[in-house]
């Protein structure tokens, strides 16, 4: 009995020790996990000493990105390894991934917001090929003459519709409108909507709009995407590129919109809580609603989801400004690449090596165009058709622009900080829950407005009067990124 | 082996455990501590700042109260989930040691939720919970009150097979003859409860008491995946609320370490409270 039990704790002593050595290995291990390249402890590194370390933002493009680093490496020896955070998780990525010793050599940023925190990572791009490339300064994040970041996809977003759906509208009895083309102030959109919603039986669908889910999967499509217009027109208004202090001069307009939104839709207001972007997404998908906030990155979803080419279009968001009938889609780009400026010379140098190959080569620019589907702000990509993506979304953004029409500029990097939207979301929801009370909408003024201030001041509170100066400079090359894209496309 | 021969290994037994809680508690909790009177991005950089971020955990502009509301959402809820877990868990345990047909079987299902992780329940709640709210046109983050009782409810359900284990462990510790003299004293079924058993399992209370109190605090899965703070951070408990502001805010990482350090210190002190205040209730046999 007494050997038995010291076998039995000399066993478990044993299984315990192996546990903990076994962990010890395994992390080990699985930090060389996302390497692409077969050299298992990192140390080894090619001729000129320097490696790349790509901490990818999009969830979408993760096995492309590491297609084409394992491409480069063949082709040249140099170590790229790609890590991509789970969607969602990128600042918290980041943030463990930065303070690493084997620290990201090219990062992302958002926008101004984002570069004020993670200024002092980023080299100064200024000498890059990615820089010269540009096609305009816009696209850059440029601080105290520094060229902190460089934008590499542009994208669009509008109201997605149902071109199958909408013209079986067109032909039943009383349509508001015969053709998409009259579709082109609120007015019109809200009477064709109402319309749509009334004879939703007669055309077989759940609702004119998808569910304007407000979990956090989908609220972003209001609170950031669709707040976007009331600060477009006002910085319009004031001819500004941002500001400390919103007046919230287009909020009437912003309620008309959310109003059509959650109104004419597959669900009743007081359900949009739980909808999540899955949900809208299922919902276009199958044909139970023909409209549909949201961009040309959700091609691919709206393509596997069984529509075809002939069944997309896209409209402006129209929310009731004047001159709204030459408004475009909405155009500009969050995705800008940093390089970490406390990266080695060598691996910065690879780095910049790396990416100069991406937007120059065949392989890297098929990969971004074709694989990848970004449209790019690199001249490098202009080459004809052959580096453009085979998008429809991102053809019917490029029309929009060809016929004339102002496309709208992405002005949301310039919300102080994520809480002002979850503050305004909140509102959002609050308001539709609760019967769309004039005294609920108030709540939505006092998050848009008064928020604004707050949290402007809370992120500037001990910051120099140059760097705010600095992102403001940043903003205003922001706001005009839009209207590059024209003379891209034209 | 004696115990003076084994005197001699303690330091090498000791050992790994010690580093151990050195790497994995003692060296974060010291520099998490030092962070908490910084600015910074990474935990490279960081800038002291003095009290700057404690002074933000309670300044209403910048927090916008939040920590506050979610100090008191949580205080709630810890005082709801520690008596209806607790008070669940022990009439269950009583129950089971009554010697009814099929006990282990019906131990054994009690106990099961305990072993689902809790992210994976939350949403499982999530579906359950929004599948009976949508017959009245509502949903779990159609306001804070809903996602509270939510969380009550998948928190009762998750740890009552826990704590129902540790009250049968006691139960089964209360001396048979201590409750057959009773009865021969004539005491009833509920005077036996209260005098003899009650007090003979009062350090299983303490522990499940301690449990549950300390988990209710530091709850952060569940909390996620149910509601993840919606509507609004309205049901955000405080772990939560602290990665929301260590991550959701730019430029906050500071204040998110505050409101941790301020976080461990109420929870610690309440455990300590606790303890010494069960402590006194416990009877030696």
């Amino acid at each position: 009995m007494k050997n038995l039990k010291k076998g039995i704790a000399l066993a478990m002593a044993a299984s315990l020790s192996v546990c903990m050595f076994a962990g010890c290995g395994e992390s080990g291990e699985s930090s060389e996990g996302g390497t692409t390249t077969p050299k298992a402890d990192g140390t080894t590194t090619s001729a000129d000493g320097g490696k790349v370390y790509y901490l990818n933002f999009k969830p979408e493009q993760a096995d492309q990105w590491k297609a084409l680093a394992e491409t480069y490496t063949k082709q040249t020896g140099v170590e790229v390894k790609v890590e991509t955070a789970a969607s969602g998780t990128y600042e918290e990525q980041r943030k463990s991934e930065m303070s690493k010793e084997n620290a990201p050599t090219l990062f992302q940023v958002n926008g101004p917001v984002e570069l004020a925190a993670w200024g002092d990572y980023c080299y100064n791009l200024k000498d890059s090929s990615v820089y010269t490339n540009l096609k305009s300064d816009d696209f850059a994040l440029i601080e105290n003459g520094e060229v902190k970041g460089v934008a590499y996809v542009i994208e669009t977003y509008g109201i997605i519709y149902n071109k199958t759906l909408l013209n079986k509208y067109f032909e039943t009895d009383g349509a508001k409108a015969k053709s998409v083309d009259e579709i082109n102030t609120f007015a019109k959109l809200k009477e064709v909507v109402e319309d749509i919603q009334a004879k939703k039986d007669d055309l077989g669908i759940k609702g004119a709009f998808t569910s304007a889910g407000m979990d956090s999967s989908s609220d972003w499509r209001f609170k950031t995407h669709l707040a976007n217009l009331p600060i477009y027109y006002e910085y319009k208004a004031d001819n500004i590129g941002s500001t400390s202090a919103i007046k919230g001069t287009y909020l009437d307009n912003y309620r008309q919109i959310w109003d059509l939104y959650i109104n004419n839709s597959t669900c009743d207001p007081k359900m949009i809580s739980s909808k999540t972007g899955e949900d809208a997404a299922a919902e276009f998908g199958l044909g139970e609603a023909v409209f549909y906030q949201n961009g040309t990155w959700e091609y691919q979803n709206c393509i596997d989801a069984g529509l075809t080419d002939d069944d997309l279009g896209m409209l402006p968001i129209y929310i009731g400004a004047d001159g709204e009938e030459n408004q475009g889609l909405c155009t500009g780009s969050e995705n800008y690449w940093c390089v970490n400026a406390k990266a080695s010379e060598a691996d910065i140098q690879a780095t910049l090596a790396f990416l100069d190959w991406v937007i120059t080569s065949d392989e890297g620019r098929t990969a971004m165009s074709q694989d990848m589907g970004f449209v790019t702000p690199f001249k490098t990509f202009d080459e004809g058709d052959k580096y453009q993506p085979n998008n429809t979304l991102v053809k019917i953004a490029n029309e929009y622009i060809a016929s004339g029409k102002t496309a709208v500029s992405w002005n949301f990097p310039t919300i102080p900080s994520e809480k002002w939207k979850d503050g305004v979301g909140a509102a959002l929801l609050d308001y539709a829950q609760n019967g769309s009370s004039d005294e609920k909408w108030e709540g939505v003024k006092t998050a848009f407005v008064d928020g604004w201030k707050t949290e402007y001041d809370a992120a500037h509170k001990d910051d120099a009067a140059a760097e705010g100066d600095a992102a403001a400079e940043g903003d205003a090359a922001e706001e005009s990124a839009a209207e590059e894209v024209d003379n891209a496309a034209q | 082996m004696s115990k003076k021969e084994l005197r001699p290994y303690f330091l090498l037994f000791a050992l790994p455990t010690f580093i151990a809680f050195l790497i994995g508690f003692v060296v974060p909790f010291g520099l998490g501590i030092y962070l908490s009177f910084c600015k910074f991005t990474t935990v490279n950089d960081a800038v002291p700042v003095g009290f700057a971020n404690y002074l933000a955990v309670f300044d209403k502009n910048i927090d916008n109260g939040e920590f506050i509301h979610a100090l008191w959402y949580t205080t709630l809820f810890a005082i709801v989930s520690v008596i209806t877990i607790n008070f669940f868990g022990f009439c269950i345990a009583m129950l089971l040691t009554k010697g009814i047909r099929g006990t282990n079987v019906f131990r054994t299902v009690f106990f099961m939720p305990n072993l689902i992780g809790g992210i994976v329940l939350g949403y499982i709640w999530q579906l359950i919970l929004n599948g009976i709210l949508a017959r009245f046109d509502l949903t779990l983050t159609f306001s804070e009150v809903y996602g509270f009782w939510g969380l009550i409810i998948l928190m009762n359900w998750q740890q009552i097979g826990y704590m129902m284990i540790i009250y049968i462990a006691g139960i089964q510790n209360v001396p048979p003859e201590l409750i057959e003299a009773a009865k021969i004293d004539g005491a009833t079924g509920r005077q036996v409860l209260g005098h003899v058993i009650l007090p003979m399992v009062m350090p299983s209370i303490t522990i499940c008491t301690f449990l549950t109190l300390t988990n209710s605090f530091k709850l952060f899965d569940q909390n996620l995946a149910l509601t993840n703070g919606l509507p609004g951070s309205k049901s955000e408990l405080l772990a939560l609320n602290i990665y929301n502001t260590f991550y959701g805010r730019v430029g906050f990482e500071g204040v998110g370490q505050a409101k941790a350090v301020v976080f461990s210190l109420i929870v610690g002190a309440l455990a300590i409270a606790q303890l010494a205040a069960t402590h006194t209730k416990e009877v030696q046999q």
